[in-house]
């Protein structure tokens, strides 16, 4: 825990780094820039886990060894992700989720 | 002094976030990007996680950011801005995003936290123990279950990436 911050401002530092994520998600439709948001808002919860189990449960681990988990997860999304997006950009040369359609059907 | 470094490393991670997903030039997005993972490597710093914020800072301002630059460098025209939808949409997109995170910050201000946290760091022997051992605070199974996942990650990342393009039937 930091000196003098208490629970609640880290959660909201949080809550708006994951809604600034949400707005980026929901506005882009570059796929891309999808993922950028998506990479805030998975960062925004691993912070979210680090600081419950470190303000409300410090006796345990769960929050700690989770984020970790979190982190690896969120590492090979965007390995799996770009893979796909390469290989969209090969069959249609775009990377703009207006100009995929192929999936649509 | 720490309230001071913690408010400097929030606001510029919230501003660089901002930036990141109002930009419409993607390399500044991802550059934006890079200083708000900084910033939260900070964060955990602070909160006396020091593997946690290494791990950040190897995982992701290292390899994350590599691999985005080096798609982005095999699919974009540099400079070119990147399209988003209509400003009518993103007015619209903004409000819900507002009212939602309105709700869920009436929730945490709301709700009684019991603080219990006394400041002590979480070290990386107690992680190593905590993830390896198969009593009633391990972590052994989601720890196999990651490295399975990794495993299939890697090969299919390898597999979409590198199969043959089929000729489109309409072009």
């Amino acid at each position: 825990m930091i000196e003098g911050i208490s629970i609640q401002v880290i959660l909201t530092f949080t809550t708006v780094l994951f809604f600034i994520g949400l707005y980026g998600f929901l506005t882009r439709t570059h796929l891309i820039g999808i993922l950028i948001s998506l990479e805030l808002m998975l960062n925004s919860e691993a912070i979210n886990f680090v600081a419950v189990n470190k303000y409300l449960h410090p006796q345990f681990l769960q929050g700690a060894v989770f984020s970790l988990f979190i982190l690896a997860l969120a590492a090979a999304e965007t390995a799996l992700a770009l893979a796909i997006i390469l290989q969209v950009y090969r069959r249609t040369g775009s990377v703009d989720v207006k100009e995929v359609k192929e999936l649509k059907y | 002094m720490e309230q001071i470094l913690f408010y400097i490393l929030a606001g510029t991670t919230l501003v660089a976030a901002l930036l990141t997903v109002n930009t419409t030039k993607i390399y500044r997005a991802v550059v934006y990007l890079l200083i708000a993972l900084l910033g939260i490597a900070g964060i955990y710093f602070q909160m006396n996680y020091d593997f946690m914020g290494a791990v950040q800072l190897s995982v992701y301002a290292g390899g994350v950011m590599v691999l985005l630059v080096y798609v982005i460098m095999l699919t974009e025209k540099v400079g070119e801005p990147i399209r988003r939808i209509a400003p009518f949409r993103r007015v619209i997109a903004g409000i819900t995003v507002l009212l939602l995170m309105g709700l869920a910050l009436f929730a945490i201000w709301k709700f009684d936290f019991q603080t219990l946290g006394d400041g002590s760091p979480v070290t990386v022997e107690q992680v190593g123990k905590a993830m390896l051992s198969y009593d009633r605070n391990g972590f052994v199974l989601p720890f196999e279950v990651i490295s399975v996942l990794l495993l299939a990650v890697m090969i299919g990342a390898i597999v979409i990436a590198k199969s043959k393009i089929q000729k489109n039937t309409d072009q």
